[in-house]
């Protein structure tokens, strides 16, 4: 599995930062391996349309990752893949591509649920601190909110997921996407 | 023809300088058009216009080296991989700012008409008449009736759709059919009109898109990827309409990578000559003759120009003899309104991808209207349903949540407001004299702000929204006013305003410079005050106007 220690497989391309510690920033083949399967188990292939995998949204996230998140995103991005194989190991037994699918969505419903908490909680501190900001007696309080907090790595793997998927031809292709759809219908009463 | 030596001079390739290039060499002058950026070519150029969506690297998204590169647009949403290389390269030209201003500027052939939104109404006399109406900065030189037919004029050829609504503040124009509504803003427009009788109106986006081909041209056909580059030339762009139109007539040259140092000016004669050059690739300089000089490099830069020219004779520059020069900068402030969500109407759906949506024209200070505010401000607006980047509260993983991300969400309606910002003589631009280009060139330093007027509006514009979405029907209304730093409307006009009197003025009424009378401004610069509508149409008529006047002048043997 993917880490952050500094080793031969690691190579930062495309990367023009300054900054001299070498954090790593592109995804090895096993790691988009192991997101396409992660991936999968969120949007996976229905009656409908193909999943994430088909989608190849692993292949998505190494550029993501690689070209648009900052060293402190990509730091908290690899440790979180560290972090997801632990759970797994940790309340299953097992790494994550020796789960069934149905264990798989287990573990990730869980950790989806962990995020959403952590939301609440965060919208609950930034609507008391505008509540305190409104009223003049603010001076001297302390800030509830040090600071926006950082995304958690599962809301970072699954944002990837849907933007790398419903952005993909696949993704567009279940939603219906017409390419050059060549007329406005601005009431069209489905069957 | 001497070398270097032509009839008419067009500085930048714009809205407005495409325009003064089609109309000159439509006339029969031989014209040279100069543009500070790179050549780029209709469809050929075009890097994401004519690919799939999912064919871009990043999906849209811009990369860290993008965000270094280009601090300012990425303060606003036109931060987009599909269009990033058509925003000028920020840390080669960048500007000062004394307080904030977001300048976004693109410097390549067509500059931000390949890139506008496209919304297009005229002008009223409502709007012309203001200033002196109130005893407020200087009266426009003209009235509706001179502009008028210079409005038809353009719009025939540009192809402008949109409904007949018959209102006086927001003229009808020659129009191709109207973009459609949908259902839901068809419903909430009915209520708005009942509930309001009549006084205010929901009414078809006008849109420099064609909803019927004309001559030359090929019909939108929906995909709301116009700033990406159209392979259809379904709207209007220098590329699309203009630059055609007039390398048509065999007497253009376009010379990009030519960026205009100064105005070269003869104080003997009291007149422009020609224009310097300074080669943005080989640092080369050029001189160019002319008789007449169009100068349509967009608000800001044609001050620059202005400002470097004719030092000599003005410290300030060409045009600067009143003391306006630089000064009465306006732009329209938004980054505000309100949304909700709509009820009722989960069985319809849409089909295509409009390339407007509607617009609530001004209301205020109107009909006996009274606000503690003068002016106005207009909305723009549409209804659709939620797509994929929606919440779903009991799903979070798995088919069926995949499957229902993939059909259309909730309905919900919004609309941002656009507010009049008044000219204030303090509003001001000017050469910072300590930092240079990457050319070597001074650079600008923007001094301008919102002011009393502006802020009691916004106010207002929040409040109203909100009160016609709850008349509407819609629920969960919020409100948002994200704030407005000068320029970030994208509508940064008046810096060389037009007026009667040239000491209190840059510009007559015919657009040209009292100091140089073959000198014609017809950008954004040229702006008295700034009414609360999109101005690019009024620039198209402007010019149009001014470009008869000046082949006139020119053909008299006046100029």
């Amino acid at each position: 599995m993917g880490s952050t220690i500094i080793g031969a497989d690691l190579f930062i391309s495309g990367c023009t930062n300054e900054h001299t510690e070498q954090v790593q920033a592109v995804l090895t083949d096993a790691q988009i391996s192991y997101l396409n399967e992660v991936g999968e188990t969120i949007l996976p292939k229905t009656v409908a349309s193909d999943g994430a995998k088909a989608a190849n949204v692993g292949a998505f996230m190494k550029i993501m990752v690689r070209d648009c998140y900052s060293p402190e995103e990509q730091k908290i991005f690899f440790e979180g893949l560290d972090a997801l194989e632990q759970r797994c190991k940790k309340t299953l037994g097992k790494g994550f591509l020796s789960c069934s699918p149905g264990e798989r969505q287990k573990l990730l419903i869980g950790l989806d649920a962990e995020v959403k908490d952590g939301k609440k909680r965060n919208d609950l501190l930034q609507q008391k601190e505008a509540e305190r900001q409104k009223s003049s007696q603010a001076g001297g309080k302390p800030n509830y909110l040090k600071k926006t907090p950082p995304t958690p790595y599962f809301a970072m793997i699954k944002q990837l997921t849907l933007l790398g998927y419903f952005t993909s031809e696949i993704g567009y292709k279940s939603m219906g996407y017409v390419s050059v759809p060549g007329r406005y219908d601005g009431n069209v009463m489905k069957a | 023809m001497a070398e270097n030596t032509y009839d008419a001079i067009v500085i930048g390739s714009g809205i407005s300088g495409g325009w003064a290039a089609k109309e000159l060499t439509g006339k029969g002058l031989k014209t040279l058009m100069l543009e500070r950026g790179r050549n780029y070519e209709h469809i050929k150029d075009y890097k994401y216009g004519t690919k799939q969506p999912w064919e871009a690297e990043h999906r849209g998204s811009t990369t860290k080296e993008q965000q270094k590169t280009y601090p300012v647009i990425h303060r606003g949403w036109a931060a987009n991989e599909a269009v990033m290389e058509c925003w000028v390269n920020e840390q080669d030209s960048p500007y000062t700012e004394i307080k904030p201003f977001t300048w976004w500027r693109s410097y390549q052939l067509g500059g931000r008409s390949t890139l506008w939104g496209r919304q297009s109404y005229r002008w009223s006399d409502f709007d012309f008449e203001a200033n002196a109406k109130e005893g407020w900065a200087i009266d426009w030189p003209i009235r509706y009736k001179d502009i008028s037919p210079w409005y038809d004029y353009v719009e025939k050829f540009a192809g402008i759709s949109g409904a007949r609504d018959g209102l006086a503040h927001l003229p009808d124009g020659h129009f191709l059919p109207p973009v459609s509504m949908n259902i839901v803003e068809k419903d909430v427009a009915s209520r708005l009109k009942k509930h309001y009788k009549d006084q205010r109106h929901l009414i078809n986006g006008r849109v420099a898109n064609l909803t019927e081909a004309i001559p030359g041209r090929t019909r939108c056909q929906f995909r709301d990827r116009c700033w990406e580059g159209c392979p259809f030339g379904g709207y209007f762009s220098t590329q699309s309409s203009t630059l055609p139109a007039a390398m048509d007539t065999g007497n253009l040259t376009v010379r990009p990578w030519s960026i205009v140092t100064r105005i070269i000016y003869d104080k003997d004669k009291k007149k422009a000559t020609g224009v310097e050059i300074l080669d943005a690739q080989t640092n080369q300089t050029y001189r160019y003759n002319a008789k007449i000089i169009f100068l349509n490099a967009s608000t800001l830069n044609s001050a620059w120009v202005l400002m470097n020219s004719a030092t000599d004779v003005w410290e300030g520059g060409l045009g600067s003899s009143s003391g306006e020069l630089g000064h009465n900068i306006m732009d329209h402030h938004y980054n505000l309104g309100a949304s909700g969500s709509i009820e009722g109407f989960e069985d319809h759906y849409i089909y295509g991808r409009r390339p407007t949506g509607f617009y609530i024209p001004r209301f205020t200070n109107l009909y006996g209207d009274k606000r503690e505010f003068s002016r106005g401000f207009g909305y723009q607006g549409g209804a659709s349903r939620d797509s994929w980047s929606r919440e779903i509260a009991e799903l979070n993983i798995g088919g069926e949540f995949k499957d229902t991300l993939s059909k259309p969400g909730n309905w919900n309606i919004g609309m941002t407001g656009f507010g009049e910002i008044l000219p204030y003589h303090e509003n001001k631009i000017t050469l910072d004299a300590k930092r240079k280009d990457k050319w070597g060139l001074p650079i600008l330093s923007m001094d301008a702000e919102l002011k009393d007027n502006e802020k009691k509006m916004r106010s207002a514009i929040t409040m109203e929204a909100a009160n016609m979405l709850d008349v509407a029907g819609v629920k969960n209304i919020r409100t948002w006013d994200s704030g407005h730093a000068m320029g970030h409307g994208i509508h940064e006009m008046g810096t060389a305003r037009m007026g009667l009197d040239p000491k209190t003025s840059v510009l007559n009424k015919h657009n040209q410079v009292w100091d140089a009378l073959n000198v014609f401004v017809t950008d954004g610069a040229c702006m008295t005050s700034s009414a609360c509508v999109n101005p690019s149409l009024t620039y198209m008529a402007l010019t149009a106007r001014a470009c008869d006047f000046a082949f006139n002048e020119l053909k008299s043997g006046n100029l």
